[in-house]
């Protein structure tokens, strides 16, 4: 019973943290150019907002344009709530392992591209054709950097791995290092972040994630707004829970342990949120042809890693 | 790979239902003549075949789902797809063999069973997609996506049942694609215990590029999807079309749900399989019905699992939950409007996406080098009436290299053969007399 309790905590926290995350990285971003910038809490009112807002659906939009938002929200969700935020070994953390989760993500972004070009407008087809193609170099790198992670604890499980992660036999490994590299530029490209996307932009010709919404409104909109705060969440415990296995409470801990694991979680949170903010003012968008280079690097450091890992078993 | 050609052409060539029985069991024909001469008569397979085969078809899949990005003929699209899926279910054989060189029967027929278990999921999803374009072949007359769209409205069952068969080629879960998918990436995951250096390195590699050709999968049927069925139309014959007849959508729907039967349910399949794996490679997966909540587990419970019906009741759930959400919290209320149009109305379909234009990003990151893709932009200069015209022109590196040299040379020969044609019956008679001599000559030579 504890152990559904926990499951569904999990499920309600990420929920509840990923817009504050979006509030940060905003304030970040606005202090470090020497602005106020808007409030943390301010994705939170944004969401209200969109919810009493009317939808304004366009004249030939069909069933899937108005689908779409739950699709999506509902597989990032469910990713979201399989990776270990603040405990490891939870209910039904065994259903799906870390490529799962990938897959999950590419759902939802395969019913965004869609819904993208449901209208027939040209905003929505730039924006799925490019989201496509950053994504068609983006999951491959992802999956070489689970690869490598997989072959030094043994498993894709992602509390195996975590597990193993937080252990000390892990050591330092030259894999580890290019896959958090890896990791980070896939992350920074999934979320459409700078300098891959930039999700503040209002010229059209550089937007990619925020052309294929552009036709939404009123609470289709908030779902989709919440669903890409929940992926950068996910990135964010991600490479947390992989990277920096500290707190973590065990699958049969105390409320103590799982306080401290929740605290240690929202300190990672807040730092990585924090690095994101930094590294978002600190460099320039690059053309979208420049894209598949930066993120070519990305699937060439996972694969080195994997190959490392290869080779460097038999010994 | 390189014997592909055919696959293409004659597809959009054949009816519809034909289509989908060529993909769905003719080529599979190749693949069972594959399992019983390497696995059955060879029996002792050895690591450099595994390699060759590992080889091939990666190459085979990466370079078929490139070749389905370009095209922009519904049927021919899904022609090279078949392409491709042949290649992966040639990577998990070719896993197989390697496996079971080294003698590890149990990865093996992780291995075997992810490539059969891809075999029936292609059958039924390639029928499935093959079916729907039947439908807007039926309902338009047209294959070309170029001249399609907006389809969603005039037949939305049958759009539907074809955009569960997209979701299902694209290796996307909860559906039955992904699941075949992720026991090959599970069956490459064990590799590194393999002895052979040749091996070791090509794996990971063509780990890359199955995860490569998984996700331009998903690219390539969001554009199949969007352009034919949403979207505004591109013409006439659209506006014209309605759904497809009762038996038709019957049967979509019917391999639809088997679709979705597979991929929630996929341990009933594995088990299915185990007689196979347990003929052919001495080992088997351990048995996955008695595991609870229906999950699969490709070796052991620690290293990983996958459950289908757990992630299919979560995203349904959540789906549900924030529905009622919403419909409870949140303003219900929807109008109509025009689409945003940046203030500069063109009511022109033509203003849209096109197949081309989707693709376009993709031809520019792979095309230059897999296709020598050119893009000639003939831009008249102001004042002059002529329209801008863009071509772009793709070649099959493979069908320059190895078929038009063979068909060049063949109608050569016949060229200079043709003199033969109009001999008279004395010389007729005596180029047979001369061959008759020549074939016992060689007979005699030969014993």
């Amino acid at each position: 019973m504890t152990a559904l309790a926990l499951q569904l905590v999990q499920m309600l926290v990420v929920l509840a943290f990923a817009p504050a995350l979006i509030g940060l990285v905003r304030k970040v971003k606005a202090r470090l150019l020497r602005r106020q910038g808007p409030s943390v809490v301010q994705p939170y009112r944004d969401l209200a907002r969109l919810l009493r807002k009317d939808v304004v659906l366009a004249e030939n939009a069909s069933w899937l344009f108005r689908v779409a938002p739950y699709m999506i929200f509902a597989a990032t969700w469910v990713a979201a709530a399989l990776i270990p935020t603040f405990a490891i070994g939870l209910l039904f953390s065994w259903s799906g392992d870390m490529i799962a989760i990938i897959a999950l993500l590419g759902s939802a972004r395969f019913f965004l591209a869609l819904a993208g070009m449901d209208v027939g407008t040209s905003f929505g087809g730039i924006g799925s054709s490019r989201e496509m193609m950053i994504a068609s170099l983006a999951e491959p790198a992802m999956l070489m950097i689970v690869f490598s992670l997989a072959l030094i604890a043994g498993s894709t499980s992602l509390s195996t791995m975590t597990a193993y992660m937080a252990s000390p036999e892990v050591g330092l490994r030259v894999s580890l290092g290019l896959a958090l590299i890896a990791l980070v530029i896939v992350a920074l490209a999934e979320n459409a972040r700078i300098p891959v996307d930039n999700p503040a932009t209002q010229l059209e010709l550089t937007m990619v994630h925020e052309a294929m919404v552009l036709e939404y409104s009123g609470r289709h909109l908030a779902l989709i707004e919440l669903a890409a705060a929940l992926k950068l969440l996910l990135y964010i415990s991600l490479i947390g829970c992989l990277f920096l296995p500290i707190g973590l409470a065990g699958a049969e801990a105390g409320a103590a342990a799982l306080g401290l694991g929740l605290a240690a979680y929202v300190v990672k949170l807040a730092i990585g949120g924090a690095l994101l903010g930094l590294f978002e003012v600190s460099i320039a968008k690059m053309r979208v042809f420049r894209v598949p280079q930066f993120l070519g690097a990305a699937l060439m450091l996972g694969l080195l890693a994997t190959l490392l890992r290869f080779v460097s078993a038999s010994f | 790979m390189p014997l592909h050609v055919w696959l293409p052409l004659a597809h959009p060539a054949a009816p519809s239902h034909v289509s989908g029985l060529m993909s769905g069991v003719m080529t599979k024909v190749a693949v069972y003549a594959f399992i019983r001469i390497v696995f059955d008569l060879l029996n002792a397979p050895s690591w450099w075949a595994s390699m060759t085969v590992l080889a091939l078809a990666a190459a085979t899949a990466l370079l078929g789902v490139l070749y389905a990005l370009m095209q922009h003929d519904l049927k021919r699209l899904l022609a090279y797809h078949t392409v491709e899926n042949i290649g992966i279910i040639f990577i998990g054989l070719g896993l197989a063999l390697g496996f079971r060189a080294a003698g590890m029967n149990a990865a093996a027929a992780l291995a075997l069973t992810a490539a059969l278990f891809h075999v029936f999921n292609h059958s039924l999803f390639k029928s499935l997609l093959f079916f729907g374009s039947g439908a807007v072949l039926t309902a338009t007359g047209e294959r070309d996506m170029e001249k399609l769209g907006g389809l969603i409205h005039k037949m939305p069952l049958a759009s539907f049942a074809f955009l569960v068969g997209c979701v299902a080629i694209s290796a996307l879960p909860p559906l039955n694609g992904f699941v075949s998918e992720w026991l090959t990436f599970q069956a490459i995951l064990l590799s590194p215990a393999l002895p052979q250096w040749g091996l070791k390195i090509l794996i990971p590699g063509v780990g890359a590029v199955l995860a490569l050709s998984a996700a331009l999968a998903a690219a390539c049927f969001v554009k199949a999807f969007g352009v034919t069925f949403l979207g505004r139309a591109r013409s006439d014959a659209v506006a014209k079309a309605g759904e497809a007849d009762r038996y038709s959508l019957v049967a979509m729907l019917a391999l639809a749900a088997l679709c979705l039967l597979a991929g929630i349910l996929p341990g009933f399949v594995v088990d299915a399989l185990t007689p196979v794996s347990q003929a052919l490679v001495d080992g088997r997966m351990p048995a996955q019905a008695h595991i609870g909540w229906l999950a699969i587990v490709p070796i052991s419970e620690s290293r990983s699992s996958y459950d289908g019906l757990l992630i299919f009741l979560f995203i349904a759930a959540a789906a549900l939950l924030a529905a009622s959400a919403i419909h409870r919290l949140a303003s219900r209320r929807l109008r109509r409007g025009p689409a945003w149009d940046c203030g500069f109305p063109v009511p022109s379909p033509v203003t849209q996406y096109s197949a081309t234009s989707f693709a376009q990003p993709i031809r520019r990151v792979f095309g230059t080098v897999f296709f020598a893709a050119r893009e000639r932009v003939l831009m008249p200069p102001p004042g002059d009436p002529r329209a801008a015209t863009l071509t772009v022109t793709l070649r099959d590196p493979i069908w320059d290299a190895i078929y038009s040299p063979i068909a060049r040379f063949a109608l050569a020969a016949a060229d200079r053969l043709n003199v033969l044609q109009f001999l008279t019956i004395r010389r007729y008679l005596s180029v047979v007399f001369v061959l008759l001599i020549l074939l016992l000559l060689v007979l005699a030579l030969w014993l």
